[in-house]
């Protein structure tokens, strides 16, 4: 049990920087989701953490002990890897004793642990395997139970479920879930799969370059993004960009993405874009938030409406997937199943502009 | 279907023609390889007047005619032979004696080297210190330095620190000797364990010892045994080095220097080399096929997903 801080640090490799100050303050019991893209420095920030990579600015704090200097070891984290890293000539029961016999933890005290956490992770029956006998999710499991018997402060995860199929990785992320639940620990979870983060993250770092992007709550990350590359990354399929200009038109501002294609803004967020009124934008739109003008939602203004030709259509069951083009700009949207979009024909799309993002142009900010 | 059917008998008839004919190039190529072999075990079983006035042949053309004995082996062996005075002193072959010399230079010089070499491999794949890759590439290339060029220098060493004509002295040589090929065959195994098993170890509070002892030995068995092989066979048909740090003499004669001898000076009691021979190959081949099952291949399954 611990929090945890990253105090302006800094990690480069050579003439590499991984890490550009980065400033992080973890709450005790947390479930913290680093992501970002690969080579975005994710990995490193937790390698940092587990003590496997020195840093070359900064302060690393485990509760209230710096742990900068301090060995892996003795840094009472446990990590689970990407590659399970499990003993290959020890049987399952001592891969995940080894740690405790090297503590000298007494041989009862060992046996306990190990018997409960295989319980808890269903891989009693699997104790005296070898891990070349096991198939890919119970050596997962044999992985993840290696560190829940060393009951440490922190968990630490890279990229765990990346080696799974898809449905074992969907129940295996749901079981990581509970487990964290029922520990109560503080977990730190790397992974470049933006799902994963939103479903198990209780908040959410993105990283960038190095750089924290933002850090929030799943669903504030979703509807308030920082910036460009947030808002693209987070959501599947990704957020729709158009560059755009704010003109003032009769009675309100609008954003102009051609000559077709110009949509109001509304009141609600009149005050955000006013500074930007005149300039060039970036205007950002879910594809959730588009509809076809036959099935618009209560609630939603009709009046953003843009006639657009659909060049794919993708059904999903549920939903519909399209991608339709106007003044040349093609984008995606998520429509009713029940929607007559038709591939090479036209149909009318509805902008829900009270979930319109604006970004600035240079920055890539957020305005809204 | 028709073609397929019609397909599939052929293939079938050419691809077993060519097995056969590997089968054969295989046969031929094996009997080529082992008749001198036969021969000489032949030969070792034959009386000293056959083996000096026919040849080993003639027990194949002529069986009825052939005459068998174990009396070259109970000579080179030293034990009594039925109707004959035991031989002593100069005369005794002493094989048994260089059976037991060769053994003790042979099992240090392989063991000393392999212990050592695993540290190095160790310490060069995953130990970062200054200097590693210029000391790494100064070890390698060692291998290229003759060991004969450095005989002269070490026993004027040897002689100044006493240790000419000691076992120690020959472990060291040959340690020497060993270490470039070892520390390199070591180093290429070592280092393609997978990087995640050391740090997994790390957390786990292990230091680099207990990683070297409880990870990295076991894990390395197969290139241990494959290199105790090597550096084994070597330092058992070794001729020059033992000659040259432990000298002639009969107390410590090794096996290859007693099989020399046994040749006699003018080559006349070579119906003994046969049976000398054979023995010192018995060992070899029991060390072969006990560590060669260590040869298994994916020992590290199941450590790391591939």
């Amino acid at each position: 049990m611990a929090s945890i801080k990253y105090d302006h640090v800094w990690k480069r490799f050579g003439d590499v920087t991984v890490l550009k100050n980065l400033d992080l303050d973890i709450a005790d019991g947390e479930f913290l989701v680093l992501v970002g893209p690969s080579g975005c420095g994710k990995s490193t920030a937790l390698r940092c953490l587990a003590g496997l990579e020195e840093i070359t600015e900064g302060r690393i704090f485990i509760g209230d002990r710096d742990v900068t200097d301090v060995p892996p070891k003795d840094r009472d984290i446990a990590m689970v890897f990407q590659s399970y890293a499990l003993y290959p000539h020890m049987s399952v029961y001592d891969n995940m004793a080894f740690g405790l016999k090297l503590r000298r933890v007494p041989k009862a005290e060992i046996d306990r642990r190990v018997k409960e956490a295989a319980e808890m992770l269903s891989i009693g029956h699997l104790l005296d395997r070898k891990p070349k006998a096991l198939s890919g999710g119970q050596r997962q499991r044999v992985a993840l139970g290696r560190a829940i018997v060393r009951d440490p402060a922190v968990f630490l995860m890279d990229e765990p479920l990346s080696n799974l199929d898809a449905k074992l990785r969907v129940q295996t992320r749901a079981e990581i879930s509970k487990l964290h639940q029922r520990l109560k620990t503080t977990f730190i979870y790397v992974t470049h799969d933006q799902t994963e983060a939103m479903t198990m993250g209780s908040r959410i770092a993105v990283m960038r370059d190095g750089i924290l992007q933002q850090i929030d709550t799943p669903q504030n990350l979703y509807d308030h993004p920082a910036n460009m590359f947030v808002a693209g990354f987070i959501g599947s399929p990704a957020m729709n960009f158009f560059e755009a200009r704010l003109e003032r038109t009769d009675g309100g501002v609008s954003v102009v993405v051609g000559k077709e294609f110009v949509l109001p803004v509304p009141a609600s967020k009149l005050d955000h874009v006013s500074s930007h009124i005149g300039k060039t934008v970036y205007f950002g739109i879910r594809p959730e938030d588009l509809h076809d003008a036959h099935f618009v939602p209560r609630g939603v203004d009709e009046r953003a409406k843009v006639r657009a030709a659909v060049n794919v259509v993708e059904p999903m069951g549920s939903e519909i997937y399209a991608y339709v083009e106007n003044s040349g700009k093609e984008f995606i949207g998520r429509f009713d199943p029940r929607s007559s979009a038709r591939t090479g024909h036209t149909m009318e799309v509805v902008f829900d502009m009270e979930k319109m993002h604006i970004f600035d142009r240079e920055t890539e900010k957020a305005l809204t | 279907m028709t073609t397929t059917t019609l397909a599939t008998p052929r293939r079938r008839r050419r691809f077993r023609f060519g097995t056969f004919m590997v089968y054969v190039v295989m046969i031929i190529i094996t009997l080529f390889w082992i008749t001198p072999t036969v021969g000489l075990l032949v030969s070792s079983f034959r009386p000293a007047d056959d083996v000096k006035t026919s040849g080993w042949w003639t027990v194949v053309i002529n069986p009825d005619k052939a005459r068998f004995t174990l009396d070259n082996y109970r000579t080179v062996l030293g034990l009594p032979i039925p109707g004959r005075s035991s031989p002593t002193g100069s005369s005794r072959v002493g094989m048994d004696v260089a059976l037991i010399n060769t053994l003790t230079v042979a099992l240090p010089s392989t063991i000393i080297p392999i212990l050592i070499a695993a540290f190095a491999a160790y310490g060069f794949a995953w130990i970062d210190f200054p200097g590693r890759r210029a000391l790494f590439i100064l070890v390698v290339a060692m291998l290229v330095v003759p060991l004969q060029i450095s005989l002269v220098p070490i026993l004027r060493d040897y002689v100044a620190l006493q240790l000419g004509g000691t076992y120690l002295g020959v472990w060291l040589a040959h340690t020497g000797f060993g270490l470039p090929l070892a520390v390199y065959l070591l180093y290429n195994y070592i280092s393609t364990i997978p990087r995640d098993l050391f740090e997994s170890a790390f957390l786990d509070g292990a230091t680099h010892f207990t990683i070297f002892t409880r990870l990295i030995l076991p894990l390395s068995t197969p290139a241990l045994a494959s290199f105790a092989i090597f550096q084994f066979l070597w330092t058992w048909n070794d001729l020059l080095v033992a000659l040259v740090f432990l000298g002639a003499e009969p107390r410590v004669q090794v096996v290859t220097q007693r099989l020399l001898g046994l040749l006699g000076q003018f080559g006349q009691e070579w119906h003994l080399l046969t049976a000398g021979a054979f023995i010192s190959m018995i060992v070899p081949l029991i060390v072969f096929f006990s560590l060669q099952r260590f040869f298994v291949r994916g020992l590290m399954a199941g450590s790391v997903k591939g």
